[in-house]
């Protein structure tokens, strides 16, 4: 057998064999996976409450609402990444793996964002629905956060690398990571923003798009160092 | 003479301003065991760590097969089978999906001998129990049954005994023979009386600040 096709066989195999345990893991733990939907539901519940319940304020302040909970809520469930795998030593299992590290974080990210990001975008249209956010700006809005969620999975995982060997990572996560996270910001709710005003959103999604794409190339190597460095205390 | 599989030259590591060891020089031939002995403290754990990749912070040079290994890492990593003090066994997940995911990280495992290895490391019967519902020596015998899968010549194992009942520290002492005989090296730790006695050397860590010293 050719060896190169042996080994491109394994790389694919080993990136979807990660995904799958990750999803399992996921889901054998899945009362973890509600609170950042919880987190999501609640800012945006409690913001009408709080602040006020006019239709005409909602709709002006809806993307900047969805887009803050979903951001803020990605945050928060960052630093388990990789929390249990160092706790428990199958971090260094993946460091002495021959496989190319940056491709099991990928499927790492990957796997957290269809547990994360995959759901907060799946439920932001009701959301949007409750904060009267205009017709015109709620594919948009899905749209948006379809790209830019990941990237925010792909940006965290950074900051969740170079803080999992430390025992209060939480606080440093958000510092590291909130400066990174702003542009998505500022492009997602532009995207809605512009829809609902019925303007053309075509520049918006194609920022958000090549931020993605950047992040899908270069985050998993930043990862990979990242982790390196972590384990090797 | 045969080139050493694994040799460390001039070896030095200093951690929180105290001196580990320095001018640690050792070679681990094909079919030699290595007990690294030393108190607690002395900077074992540190120095499996060097020589499996996972911990930069030292000087010095390691050579597998006469390469640097810095060069030869993919060679290295494919001929490591690292067991450290961590199990790397997930709880939430059964010992079969464990070792599944071990062996797809490894391409050098034997993938259908998963359910040959439980039962020789006797959790044979236990294939679908989550990790968490096992006790402490069982999860470690999880991570032992790695041995009985991998085909990497090179095990570094750190005080791979700890929380093993007699019998299993018996066939697992065995099983370190065999790999020995069968031309693999063996780095360990353990603050236990080995029954080995082929093939063994030790390598002793001083109290911190003495130079280590090699016995033949």
């Amino acid at each position: 057998m050719c060896r190169d096709d042996a080994l491109e066989l394994s790389l694919t195999r080993v990136f979807w064999i990660t995904l799958k345990r990750d999803l399992m893991l996921a889901y054998r733990r899945r009362n973890d996976l509600i609170s950042p939907l919880m987190f999501f539901l609640m800012v945006a519940t409690l913001f009408p409450l709080g602040v006020s319940p006019d239709p005409q304020f909602l709709s002006q302040a809806a993307a900047g609402i969805v887009w803050v909970a979903a951001l803020l809520a990605t945050l928060l469930s960052m630093d388990s990444l990789f929390r249990s795998d160092y706790d428990d030593g199958s971090l260094e299992q993946m460091l002495l793996s021959p496989q190319p590290l940056a491709l099991l974080v990928f499927a790492k990210i990957c796997a957290h964002w269809m547990i994360s990001g995959l759901p907060l975008t799946l439920m932001a249209p009701l959301l949007a629905v409750m904060l009267f956010l205009p017709e015109q700006g709620m594919s948009a809005m899905v749209i948006s956060l379809l790209l830019g969620t990941p990237t925010l999975s792909l940006i965290g995982a950074i900051g969740a690398g170079l803080t999992v060997g430390l025992r209060k990572g939480g606080v440093l996560i958000s510092l590291l990571v909130l400066p990174l996270y702003i542009p998505v910001l500022i492009f997602g709710t532009g995207t809605v923003q512009a829809a609902s005003a019925g303007l053309p959103v075509g520049g918006y999604l194609a920022i958000l798009g090549a931020i993605l794409a950047l992040g899908m190339v270069l985050a998993p190597l930043a990862v990979a160092a990242s982790l390196r460095i972590s384990v090797s205390d | 003479m045969t080139t050493p599989l694994l040799e460390v030259k001039d070896l030095f590591c200093e951690r929180d301003e105290r001196v580990l060891f320095a001018g640690l020089c050792f070679a681990l031939n094909p079919g030699e065991i290595i007990q690294v002995e030393g108190p607690n403290g002395s900077g074992k754990t540190t120095l499996l760590r060097i020589l499996s990749g996972l911990s930069q912070s030292f000087e010095g040079d390691i050579f597998l097969k006469g390469e640097p290994i810095a060069e030869v890492r993919d060679e290295f990593l494919a001929s490591l089978l690292y067991f450290g003090h961590l199990p790397g066994v997930k709880a939430t997940l059964t010992p079969e999906e464990n070792l599944r995911w071990y062996c797809a990280l490894h391409p050098h495992t034997r993938i259908e001998g998963i359910s040959m290895a439980l039962s020789n490391v006797g959790l044979y019967g236990y294939e679908d129990v989550p990790c968490h519902s096992l006790s402490a020596g069982q999860n470690r015998r999880v991570s032992l049954a790695r041995l009985y899968l991998s085909e990497a010549p090179l095990w570094v194992l750190d005080e791979p005994f700890t929380a093993i009942d007699k019998r299993g520290v018996a066939r697992k002492e065995a099983l370190i023979a065999r790999h020995a005989e069968q031309g693999g090296s063996v780095i360990l730790t353990t603050h236990h009386e080995l029954g080995i006695h082929d093939n063994l050397r030790r390598v002793s860590l001083g109290a911190p600040q003495e130079n280590a010293d090699v016995q033949g």
